[in-house]
């Protein structure tokens, strides 16, 4: 479980978080929604510790990032898998190599068992036969997914991913989410996804965090977001003519 | 500009700092080290061995045809030709191709890194990036002498296949040139200087890399200041070493 409470950060004199304070829950996919500008990335890198923020705190199953020492903070980091938005594969390892980076870099496990150990979430992942190729030499689907790979091969408590949708098609990004979403439940991983892309919201969303402006606006799940009133989640989901005729057809039962 | 300037000097020393921080595996860095020792250094041997022996071929001829009087003895041009290449052309002037060469391969790999989050995401996975990135870089450009002696010898042996088959002097003046008056401390001298500009030579266009904000447009515009500083940082030093080391 992740705690934030009260966190606040600035930029050049900027505040883009304004004291927003959540939390995001083990075993379930919460989501950080809200417009372009509105914080959801700069409270993703605050989580990562990529940004220290100004007030407030962040705790991790209790204990509190800042009050820790650089190689408890390390031990946190070691602890988390993280999906970016555009993969950040390494160009110059092979899909097998880039899975298997963070057990080569943090463990001491013999060649064979992390060959062993990068087949297996490679499979799990459903993607057989591309361990040899370079991350240049395959779709942006199957990109996402060596990067989902990569992020559980050490299994984290902890998954973070920025926009997993960005740039897939439909069908790849509900297979995305789906994978996502089981992966976050089959190994119990507190789960953090950063989007604003309403399939995800309404497909995985267990939790949702609604931000605008740098605070937190609404929380709830995807099925309260139907019967929610609140105006600015409202305002931010039911822009698009499609969510507003599904939105009736819920209510109508 | 100057507080800028200061200040981007400051960040440059604290990056050496960082480097040395929590050391990557020496599993992982021994291969790391290998690929750059590969990158850097061998597929620089190409570029150096042309640019060496045609440059040493021209100091030969320009010696040879301004050699008008003829009390000055045929033996200057391999005199000429030893002194340039060992004393400036092989360690310096190498080293401005170099930071081009080298410079920006280094540069725009670093930047695009940035530029994909694939330095976001060693940071995440808790891996120290200026050490897993930088720090086989320094190690390879260690061996950047050696690189140098092979430029200071094709240099030499260029000179002496223009003046003996250009027909501007004799095979024995040349060799006589070579080892009249020779002293040792300038070749250590030489290779003092080309061990701390590989310094520079490495982490220069790394700093420049790893610091890069924006997208595609900004890793060549990062790639060309590399560049630009890494021959002034070499140019200004090889004016203060000369300065200490071979004047009384």
């Amino acid at each position: 479980m992740i705690e934030i409470k009260n966190i606040e950060k600035s930029f050049g004199g900027v505040k883009i978080l304004k004291g927003v304070s959540c939390v995001f829950e083990a075993g379930k996919t919460n989501l950080i929604i809200g417009q372009s500008g509105s914080g959801k990335t700069v409270l993703l890198k605050s989580l990562l510790g990529i940004h220290t923020p100004e007030v407030g705190t962040i705790s991790f199953d209790g204990r509190i990032y800042s009050e820790l020492n650089t190689d408890e903070k390390r031990e946190i980091r070691t602890e988390i898998g993280m999906l970016f938005q555009g993969s950040a594969l390494f160009d110059s390892m092979t899909v097998a190599e880039n899975v298997g980076f963070p057990l080569k870099m943090f463990t001491n496990d013999s060649n064979e068992k992390i060959q062993k150990r990068v087949d297996f979430v490679l499979k799990r992942v459903n993607l057989i036969g591309a361990h040899k190729k370079l991350p240049s030499e395959i779709s942006g689907g199957m990109q996402k997914r060596v990067a989902i790979a990569r992020a559980i091969v050490n299994n984290p408590k902890y998954l973070f991913c920025d926009e997993p949708n960005s740039g897939l098609d439909p069908n790849t990004a509900i297979l995305i989410d789906n994978l996502i979403k089981e992966i976050t439940e089959e190994y119990n991983i507190t789960t953090v996804v950063n989007t604003h892309d309403m399939n995800s919201v309404m497909e995985i969303g267990d939790k949702i965090t609604f931000l605008k402006n740098g605070l937190k606006a609404w929380e709830g799940t995807n099925e309260d977001i139907f019967l929610t009133d609140n105006e600015a989640i409202v305002e931010f989901v039911y822009s698009s003519n499609l969510f507003k005729k599904v939105r009736e057809a819920y209510l109508k039962g | 500009m100057l507080i800028r300037y200061t200040s981007q000097i400051g960040k440059y020393f604290l990056m050496w700092k960082e480097i040395f921080k929590k050391p990557t595996k020496w599993s992982v860095m021994k291969g790391l080290i290998f690929k750059e020792v590969d990158d850097l250094i061998i597929d620089s041997l190409g570029i150096v061995a042309f640019i060496s022996f045609f440059v040493g071929g021209v100091v030969a001829i320009q010696t040879a045809l301004n050699l008008t009087n003829s009390f000055i003895p045929k033996y200057l041009i391999g005199f000429a030709t030893r002194q340039s290449m060992i004393l400036e052309f092989a360690p310096t002037f190498m080293s401005i191709v170099m930071a081009g060469k080298m410079g920006s391969f280094i540069t725009s790999s670093i930047g695009s890194m940035r530029v994909t989050e694939q330095i976001d995401a060693l940071e995440v996975m808790g891996v120290n990036s200026l050490n897993y990135l930088v720090f086989p870089k320094i190690i390879a450009l260690m061996l950047y002498p050696f690189l140098v002696g092979i430029s200071m010898f094709l240099g030499i042996f260029g000179g002496y296949v223009a003046t003996v088959y250009g027909g501007f002097g004799a095979s024995t003046d040349f060799i006589e040139g070579l080892q009249r008056d020779f002293n040792t401390f300038h070749v250590f001298y030489a290779f003092l200087k080309t061990f701390i500009f590989g310094m520079f030579l490495a982490t220069i266009p790394s700093f420049h890399g790893f610091y890069m904000k924006g997208g595609a447009l900004e890793v060549g515009k990062a790639s060309t200041v590399s560049f630009v500083w890494t021959s002034v940082t070499i140019i200004l030093m090889n004016y203060i070493l000369t300065q200490l080391l071979l004047t009384q």
